[in-house]
């Protein structure tokens, strides 16, 4: 029990395993939340206000415009957000067991 | 092909635009694939070469890889036959890849399995474990191939109207399966990346000229009111939106017997969520809750199970690295996203312009409307109508070569390599391999043309939906805690994984046989629209019921978590900056060593 252990036992360690995946996780859920309230708040929309989303807009129902078309848009922005903080996450995971000890092996 | 062996009495109504234009397509592929074949020798190559792909190709080979026959003729039909729920199957065909990307792309592309099965046996040390999960290669690819054969099927008795529908499933499914046993079309990235670009050509020219003519996709939506129409009518409609009020003409013709009406179509829990509990004879009003119930499930299975896909998981490995892994993800949602706003504009085009293909069943019925819809153009005289048709084949052809070519060569890896090399023959030189593989292409290839000769009555979309609905209860669980719950065991994942696959895999097999009118349950689904609709979509049990399998079992036989759970999980999640992965290679082959 080392005051400061090498990087090579922090890897290791049962915390560092513990907070990478706590972290990443983390992100995943988000934005999967994100994603599955649109995905699964459609059809109850559907289901309890079914006037309002057949309220059309430029020929569309409003359920379809956002079905058929304002859709992948939304995911994009969603994968955008997701992929920007993760490679975030990774390199500071990466720098903060490298701040240790500089020479750590490639 | 070998067109020059048919009757001359078969060219008779055929149309010599559309099929000059397949007959490209099909030669170019095949050229293309024999090309590369021989660049490109073994499996390390095609891997190695990956490698050395850019974001941007790579992306265009994963889409054009992922863009089957489902996508490019089955949601057509089913937004043209079933309306608005339709819908659902574009939009989760897509948004099921951001359920990959967020939980499994990244830790399976660390761990370095090339397969499933790979991943099953390295993360378990169980190479029990990775038959099990060739085996639901095999069920997976099985249900995957029917619908690539009914494309096939239809687009070829619409080349030649006199050619019966199991002729050309015959026929296609003979020329790629020769082709894939000589060594032709592997999985090569330059000819899936060339049928990306040709799909989204075919999908997009013939949809923007129809809406230049025709009139716009929202203004096609927006006649679909619930006016009567007499005869071949121009409705007009008026743009309420923004305060313009300019009219718009829009034509439109009657539709037939069998139609769905127009507020059924255009509305959510439409005709197909609604099929059981309206031959259940329940009301309007009583089926709404089964309609919320089957969308549910649809969504689960078909997000869950895109997620699951033996065959696209294989791509992520020719990236370079972790962060071109994730670029081409983005790219591959917005080159599938871009491509899947296309196809219903198609069925709602149909609807309104060649209503006459709902009185027609099997291929002659509306999976074949991307196909027939661009001659309508011919009315106004001249062959353009005829030469869009041609494009529109091209690319099912395209499209159905490419996915079932991709099928093929993964079953029949996991036939000679798993079962053959691994499991009968473990001594056998690679001679006798190479024999087996393609012994097992022609097996495999055959009994893919069986099974696509049986399902001209079902609809392509429904069939790849239960091809998801398997693998959603399958290998999706598996990834998903694999990656995420270190306290999995190898027999907790084989009980969920069998449990889930197989209730999903029973379930389907049950549908098809009773819509197939094999099995007569129609008296029984009558009295319970509930089990109907729990069989027909079952991912809204299974998927849990799978999950619950892992984690119980799992809990039970805690004693058996590999030792090396850490590194493991470490391997999986750690920046591959930090090089865990060689330490894990180096330190696993010097203590167990098998």
């Amino acid at each position: 029990m080392s005051p400061s252990p090498s990087p090579q036992e922090r890897v290791h360690s049962e915390e560092f395993l513990h907070t990478l995946m706590r972290r990443q996780l983390k992100l995943s859920v988000i934005c999967a939340t994100t994603f599955l309230v649109v995905l699964l708040g459609l059809p109850l929309a559907n289901y309890w206000a079914p006037a309002l989303m057949a309220t059309r807009i430029a020929g569309f129902t409003l359920s379809w415009l956002i079905l058929g078309v304002l859709f992948f848009p939304a995911v994009w922005a969603i994968s955008w957000y997701f992929i920007r903080r993760s490679i975030w996450l990774e390199n500071d995971e990466v720098a903060q067991v490298q701040a240790v000890q500089p020479e750590v092996k490639q | 092909m070998s067109t020059p062996a048919l009757p001359l009495a078969l060219f008779a109504g055929v149309d010599p635009w559309i099929f000059a234009c397949s007959f490209v397509t099909v030669i170019i592929t095949i050229w293309m694939g024999f090309r590369s074949a021989r660049t490109s020798k073994t499996a390390s190559d095609f891997f190695v070469a990956g490698r050395s792909v850019s974001v941007g190709w790579n992306a265009s080979a994963i889409s054009g890889e992922y863009l089957s026959a489902a996508s490019f003729m089955g949601v057509a039909g089913m937004v043209m036959s079933s309306g608005y729920d339709a819908l659902w199957y574009p939009v989760c065909y897509a948004c099921g890849y951001l359920f990959l990307l967020l939980f499994i792309a990244g830790p399976l592309r660390r761990f370095g399995a090339y397969t499933i099965p790979d991943f099953a046996e390295g993360r378990y040390d169980s190479p029990v474990f990775r038959k099990i999960a060739v085996c639901f290669v095999l069920f997976i690819g099985f249900f995957y191939t029917m619908p690539q054969m009914k494309g096939a099927g239809t687009t070829l008795a619409y080349i030649f109207p006199g050619l019966p529908y199991w002729v050309g499933v015959v026929l296609v499914g003979a020329v790629i399966t020769l082709n894939v046993a000589l060594g032709g079309m592997k999985g090569i990235t330059l000819v899936q990346a060339v049928q990306y670009w040709i799909k989204l050509f075919a999908i997009c020219v013939p949809i923007f000229v129809l809406m230049s003519v025709y009139g716009f996709y929202g203004r096609h939506v927006e006649v679909n009111d619930g006016r009567s129409i007499a005869s071949s009518v121009v409705v007009n409609a008026t743009s309420a939106a923004g305060g313009r009020d300019a009219a718009v003409t829009i034509l439109r013709k009657p539709l037939g017997e069998k139609a769905p009406s127009d507020l059924a179509w255009v509305s959510p829990f439409g005709p197909l969520t609604t099929k059981a509990a309206k031959t259940a004879g329940l009301t309007a009003e009583q089926a709404r809750p089964y309609s919320l119930l089957y969308t549910y499930s649809l969504i689960i299975a078909l997000v869950c199970g895109t997620a699951g896909l033996p065959h696209i998981l294989v791509r992520f490995y020719t990236n370079p690295d972790g962060v071109a892994a994730k670029k081409t993800t983005m790219w591959v949602m917005i080159l599938i996203g871009v491509f899947y706003v296309f196809p219903p504009i198609f069925g709602v085009l149909g609807r309104d312009l060649l209503p006459e293909l709902y009185a027609a069943t099997g291929a002659k019925g509306t999976d074949k409307i991307v196909l027939e819809l661009p001659r309508v153009l011919n009315e106004h005289g001249g062959v353009w109508g005829s030469v869009l048709s041609g494009i529109t084949c091209a690319g099912a052809f395209a499209a159905f070569m490419s996915t079932f070519s991709g099928l093929l060569v993964s079953m029949t890896g996991a036939l000679a390599h798993d079962v053959y090399g691994r499991m009968l023959r473990p001594k056998s030189s690679a001679a006798e391999r190479m024999f087996a593989f393609k012994v097992s292409a022609v097996v495999i290839g055959a009994i893919a043309i069986g099974l696509g000769a049986q399902v001209e009555q079902l609809q392509i979309n429904f069939m790849v939906g239960q091809a998801f609905a398997i693998a959603a209860a399958s290998y999706f669980p598996l990834l998903f805690m694999s990656v995420w719950w270190r306290g999995m065991t190898m027999q907790g994942a084989a009980t969920g994984m069998l449990g889930g696959g197989l209730a999903a895999l029973a379930c389907t097999t049950i549908i098809n046989l009773s819509d197939l009118k094999i099995v007569d349950l129609a008296a029984f689904w009558k009295v319970n629209p509930l089990l109907r609709i729990l069989c027909e979509q079952p991912a809204i049990w299974t998927v849990p019921l799978a999950i619950g399998l892992m984690i119980g079992v799992s809990k039970l036989t805690a004693a058996t978590i590999p030792s090396d759970i850490r590194m493991k999980m470490l391997v999986l999640h750690a920046p591959e900056k930090l090089g865990l992965k060689q330490e894990y290679i180096q330190e696993h082959s010097a203590g167990a060593g098998h």
